[in-house]
């Protein structure tokens, strides 16, 4: 088993996939020449060359609109946004095209598109760069969207993407781009729909995805050391498919659930999952469920306050032990 | 030296209709009796498979929008009568013509827009959503525009494998203002794609003429410079020119891998859609002018007469018998079932309707 940084766990995934499918492409803002705006597809040109790895325009709507087209046809793009904050001059692409196409062909056309790119806060980059839109496009039927917080994860997620035949838009987030962890050297994929229970407990149950099981995993440190609450982690991984069982079975274990997650509020992936948890596990529930999402404000410029408007370890101990009061 | 007078229009456009100047062209002397024949076929039964249209939705059969190709049959006939193997369609929502063009069934087109699980698309795409990719015909698109992108897509496909084809994508000449149009032009011609980008020039976007939506130097398919491709108008009353200007994009397709912007002049006998009550926009004159004068399934059967091709008998039946095709789909429509509830979530995603043990995708998918 190697350790590897998610970042490099993204790349192996893409490489791995260029290498055992020919229609594979790997398409995007500066995805070759340049070797990646955050350098995920770095070396990938060298390896595969122009055809397989493409430099577009800052074009979204053209080349994602493009993307979907080719994979209409069988190519298989995995379609780099430098941000996923761009994906919203492409909205009708990715939304009414790739979102619609099979179900309005009654499923005589499929979209086996990936759109791959960061979708996070907390990089001191202002409003425009800093938006999570997995909660908008997972509420379009016809749209998959997964979040790793992990390498191993990254690289099982991407490869399922993939090889996945309707589109996947997988969020990944710059400030987990550097973080290492163990990752198989053999092949294997981690399939869309499958949550994972990172830390187990027996107290409560912390509910997040992306970075925000990383916050959480710490808060249950500090829970555990500080007050001896035992806690368990679910990680989503995949907003859409979602793995209700694995969310209800952590949850009648430990009869508490708190939720964490970067989004802001409103409408957000927790609101579905607290609706979740009251309609199938409602009797099994000790307390109130608990949210913990970023402040309810566009993403804020300076950095001291951004850090205080993201989830963070303080704020999560502090909603964890008003769950479990 | 005085640069040439820009040519904005086709010039057999600016003189009264009469026989065509490109009958002689070499795509066209190469077509037989039977493939006139079948030409002429499939453009009247494209104008009476959607003036049958015009009955079920007086019936109230039909809902949401539906927007009517009469008038513009020479477009759609015109081009696709071209293509072969490799090549590829895609278009906006007046995508009636088009289907029946690559040789999609009037029932199905017709149970399609009245919402029935024997449509084109099970009922779950309406009249703006027409597909058959077993036809190479890849929609019927509802937004305006989007479908460039798309299509120049399955022209970067076509070429990423290797295949001599290429992608028309129609659209009107109100989606010439759309960013994606042009974000498409740019990588179309960015990329040497074999790629048809056809303007459907009707006169209107919906309501609003081109005069009163569109900067322009005369023309649309003119922007084409901009992004460094070849372009052309054409008169899209003649389908015989329609022929012969479109072939001559197809080989810069097959053979240079080059895309072209084909600017079509057509005109719609009806509103944008049935709930255009086209009243306010235009005069009834201008459309009598273009019924009596420019009509283009009449055009064409005047050609034909003359060639000898046609007599009156035979275009008389082959007119009856497409009637009657739509009176028959009309009744097949009305006669199909539903889908169901249950069908409301099939085709949302190919993992679900295919899922076994070794499926990429888990858990639950569709929601309560």
């Amino acid at each position: 088993m190697a350790v590897i940084t998610y970042r490099e766990a993204l790349r192996a995934a893409m490489r791995e996939e260029l290498q055992r499918d020919e229609n594979v492409v790997v398409m995007g803002e500066e995805v070759a020449q340049f070797n990646g705006a955050y350098k995920v597809t770095e070396g990938l040109l060298k390896e595969f060359g122009p055809k397989r790895v493409v430099d577009t325009p800052i074009s979204e709507a053209g080349f994602i609109g493009l993307g979907i087209g080719a994979s209409m046809l069988g190519i298989r793009p995995v379609m780099e946004l430098m941000f996923w904050s761009f994906s919203y001059v492409a909205f009708d692409q990715i939304v009414n095209n790739a979102g619609n196409i099979r179900y309005m062909s009654g499923g005589l056309i499929n979209c086996p598109i990936v759109i791959r790119g960061p979708a996070n806060g907390g990089t001191n980059v202002g409003a425009t760069h800093s938006h999570t839109p997995e909660a908008i496009l997972a509420s379009h039927p016809g749209i998959k969207v997964v979040c790793p917080a992990t390498p191993y994860d990254a690289k099982g997620l991407m490869k399922a993407a993939i090889r996945d035949n309707d589109p996947v838009y997988v969020m990944e987030n710059t400030i987990l781009y550097n973080d290492k962890g163990e990752v198989p050297d053999e092949d294997y994929i981690v399939p869309l729909g499958v949550a994972d229970v990172k830390r187990v407990g027996t107290d409560l149950t912390i509910v997040a995805h992306g970075r925000a099981v990383i916050t959480s995993l710490k808060a249950a440190e500090i829970l555990e050391k500080e007050h001896g609450v035992s806690v368990e982690v679910v990680d989503l991984r995949s907003i859409r498919p979602l793995d209700e069982e694995t969310i209800l079975a952590s949850v009648r274990k430990t009869h508490r659930a708190l939720l964490v997650e970067e989004n802001k509020p409103f409408c957000g992936v927790d609101a579905q999952i607290a609706y979740l948890i009251q309609a199938k596990a409602f009797d099994d529930l000790d307390a109130p469920i608990g949210r913990v999402s970023s402040i309810d404000a566009p993403q804020i410029y300076c950095k001291r306050m951004e850090d205080q408007q993201l989830p963070h370890p303080a704020r999560v101990v502090e909603a964890a032990l008003k769950v479990l009061a | 030296m005085a640069k040439p007078a820009v040519l904005t229009h086709p010039e057999s456009l600016k003189k009264p209709a009469g026989p065509s100047e490109f009958a002689k062209h070499p795509v066209n002397a190469a077509l037989s009796k039977a493939e006139k024949v079948a030409l002429y076929t499939k453009m009247a039964r494209i104008r009476h498979f959607e003036q049958r249209c015009i009955r079920t939705y007086q019936q109230g059969k039909i809902g949401g929008f539906l927007h009517l190709y009469v008038g513009q049959e020479a477009v759609a006939a015109g081009t696709i009568s071209l293509l072969g193997k490799h090549d590829h369609i895609i278009t906006g929502y007046r995508d009636h013509g088009h289907g029946l063009m690559v040789g999609m069934s009037m029932n199905e087109c017709m149970a399609e827009l009245t919402g029935k699980v024997t449509g084109c698309s099970q009922g779950k795409g309406g009249s703006m959503h027409y597909f058959a990719p077993d036809k190479n015909y890849w929609g019927g698109h509802g937004i305006v525009g989007g479908q460039a992108p798309l299509g120049t897509g399955l022209a970067y496909a076509v070429k990423y494998k290797g295949l001599k084809g290429c992608c028309l994508a129609y659209m009107g000449d109100g989606a010439v203002n759309q960013g994606a149009v042009h974000e498409a032009y740019n990588l179309a011609a960015l990329w040497d794609l074999p790629m048809i980008f056809v303007i459907e020039n009707n006169g209107y976007s919906m309501g609003t003429s081109q005069e009163r939506s569109t900067a322009h130097p005369g023309c649309l398919a003119k922007r084409a410079e901009g992004y460094g491709m070849a372009w052309d108008v054409i008169n899209g009353h003649d389908v015989y020119e329609v022929r012969a200007k479109t072939d001559a994009a197809v080989k810069r397709a097959h053979e240079e891998s080059k895309p072209t912007v084909l600017e079509i002049f057509t005109y719609r006998y009806f509103g944008h859609s049935m709930a255009d009550p086209d009243k306010t926009y235009r005069d009834k004159d201008e459309i009598k002018e273009y019924r009596e004068k420019k009509d283009p399934v009449l055009l064409f059967e005047n050609e034909l007469l003359a060639e000898g091709v046609l007599t009156p008998a035979t275009r008389d039946a082959i007119n009856e018998a497409a009637m009657a095709e739509a009176d028959v789909a009309a009744a097949f429509a009305e006669e199909s079932p539903d889908p169901t509830v249950a069908d409301i979530t099939k085709h949302i995603y190919w993992e679900e309707d295919n899922r076994g043990p070794n499926s990429t995708s888990r858990g639950t998918i569709i929601f309560e």
